[in-house]
């Protein structure tokens, strides 16, 4: 997908004024709520008018205010998700996803209902009435409308913040298989960091109606470690749980996690913030943190007053740390040095 | 039963079709209204709404007696419209049915208008995403959307229209048999001598009505509630 944006929109005391040039499949815009974010798919989706500029979805131009041009939303095949599922109350679920399939002309129908309806698990919800379902399968069967009405571009608009966090990782791996199956890129928008780790590649930096810079979702965790007290967010996606003493034990690289907040489930993705892991220079003999791994400084980065460590633990495994400047020089990190990073299994928060 | 004469058979027969067939003729009116008002911004806006429940304040009498002026052989659209085209509205049920269609039009609109405000707008956005033009949108969202607010206003202009008196007399007239309705009939049974037993039998008929047309709303919104 590539999507070329230039546009200019003025509100009662609000100015947003952006122009950039993404390619990708997995797009976040970013930025604190009031920024314009909204405002900016709106204008993509044409639910509203901007006073000039350009957009050009994959060649195609959809507004241009020198030319006057400006294709109707229903023209444009682009679908929105937004923070409420917002379905159609009078109809059915069935109703529901088929009401864009049905008006998708022939030649762009290329995702099939029963697909969408398996890989969102909602077939057993097919003939019921909308008000009957609970938050998380409103959202599955809002996606799965948005998904049927075949777009080149999905707009996702904080579609998981309505969300509570139990719920919101759940929905996830729906949203993230849904695009990936049916190969459908998406801008995707939210002011959590953490979401845009999750579901993006590149991310648009929006500010006070402005795009600061294109950059990634690494990087800007990296840039706000210092600023925030959790620091830096750790993902890590670990497969084939094994109980031990009332916890579970995950492998991940070459060696194994301890972590009390894990369950039977075959795979789960879990939240490890860089300020909850401890550095150690030599192996403690005795601590009572339950993982203690042996590490590779790959490299340390500087963010405010803080430095973050980037860790090879083995494997693909793959942590930032963070510590103070002291504690750098006391430690004598640097490159290719080893280290031990103990971290409680209880630090660990099971997202998905 | 109750000693009814023919003239008032028709009475009761004719209140119900003139309140029918104005309350189906308002319908699609009232809906664009109410749909251009609460999703269109243009100019002129306050004068569609004043002009729309204009009717709510002014006497019917007023209101008959402008449509007596607009409609008659005199008037504006009485002879450039109407005769040419051979139609002779006034004193006939025809002009029953515009008086009553005019006097309850705001009271049609309102709860529609009201509906359609309390729509959530990002349906409206969604329908668009997903293909539909506006006029699909119209038909296929805002309106089961708004239906309940729909059935609420027919209901109000019903039964609003089977009391219509004063607009109704002017334009339509009170000729027994052809345009005399309920209301009118009571009026000329109360003025007569001995009449009392009469007008009280049509009081009752109209008591009738008023509860079918009222237990009726009650039970299609309930309905609709167990439906939802």
């Amino acid at each position: 997908m590539e999507l070329q944006v230039t546009l200019q929109k003025r509100f009662n005391n609000f100015h947003l004024g952006v122009e950039f040039e993404v390619q990708g499949e997995r797009i976040g815009v970013f930025g604190p709520s009031g920024c314009g974010k909204s405002t900016l798919v709106g204008l993509i989706a044409g639910l509203s008018k901007p006073d000039r500029g350009k957009v050009i979805l994959d060649g195609e131009t959809l507004y241009d205010g020198t030319k006057n041009l400006n294709i109707r939303p229903e023209h444009r095949r682009v679908g929105m998700v937004f923070q409420r599922p917002s379905l159609f109350p009078h109809l059915s679920v069935k109703g529901n996803l088929t009401y864009g399939l049905k008006r998708c002309s022939p030649a762009n129908r290329k995702i099939s209902f029963d697909d969408v309806v398996e890989v969102l698990q909602i077939k057993h919800l097919m003939d019921r009435g909308v008000k009957y379902l609970s938050g998380g399968e409103k959202q599955r069967v809002a996606i799965g409308r948005a998904v049927l009405g075949n777009p080149r571009l999905l707009l996702l608009d904080e579609p998981l913040s309505a969300l509570d966090d139990s719920l919101k990782f759940n929905i996830v791996p729906f949203l993230k298989d849904v695009c990936r199956t049916f190969t459908i890129p998406y801008l995707f928008i939210s002011h959590s960091l953490l979401e845009m780790q999750i579901m993006t590649d590149q991310v648009l930096n929006l500010s006070d109606g402005r795009v600061l810079e294109k950059t990634t979702a690494e990087a800007l965790v990296r840039a706000r470690m210092g600023e925030s007290m959790a620091g830096y967010m750790n993902l890590l996606r670990l497969t084939s749980p094994q109980p031990v003493d009332g916890i579970y034990a995950y492998n991940w690289g070459n060696q194994q996690l301890l972590i009390a907040s894990g369950d039977s489930q075959p795979e789960g993705l879990f939240e490890l913030l860089s300020t909850d892991i401890i550095l150690f220079k030599s192996h403690p003999e005795a601590i009572s943190a339950r993982n203690l791994l042996q590490c590779r400084v790959i490299r340390t980065f500087e963010a405010r007053h803080r430095i973050g460590v980037d860790l090879d633990c083995g494997g693909d495994g793959h942590l930032v740390a963070e510590v103070s400047k002291q504690a750098v020089e006391e430690l004598g990190i640097r490159e290719r040095s080893e280290v031990y990073a103990a971290v409680k299994a209880t630090a660990f928060r099971k997202l998905v | 039963m109750l000693g009814f004469t023919p003239a008032d058979y028709s009475a009761i027969l004719l209140s119900v079709k003139v309140a029918t067939t104005a309350t189906l003729l308002s319908l699609p009116f009232a809906f664009a209204v109410a749909y251009v008002m609460t999703y269109r911004r243009f100019r002129g806006m306050v004068a569609l709404d004043v002009a729309v429940n204009l009717p709510l304040t002014l006497p019917p009498v007023v209101i008959g007696y402008l449509l007596l002026i607009l409609l008659g052989r005199e008037g504006l659209i009485g002879r450039h419209v109407l005769q040419p085209l051979g139609i002779q509205l006034i004193f006939t049920w025809k002009a029953a049915v515009i008086a009553t269609a005019v006097v309850g039009f705001p009271l049609m609109v309102r709860p529609m208008r009201t509906a359609m405000e309390a729509i959530d707008e990002r349906l409206i956005h969604v329908s668009r995403l997903l293909g539909a033009g506006w006029f699909d949108t119209i038909i296929t969202v805002i309106l089961p959307v708004s239906v309940r607010g729909i059935i609420a206003g027919s209901v109000l202009m019903f039964a609003r229209g089977l009391g219509e008196f004063g607009a109704t007399v002017i334009v339509a007239g009170n000729i027994p048999g052809v345009t005399q309705t309920i209301p009118l009939a009571i009026y000329e049974y109360a003025s007569s001598p001995r009449g009392d037993v009469m007008a009280l039998s049509l009081c009752a008929i109209s008591i009738a009505i008023s509860v079918v047309v009222l237990v009726f709303h009650e039970w299609l919104a309930r309905r609709m509630v167990r439906r939802d």
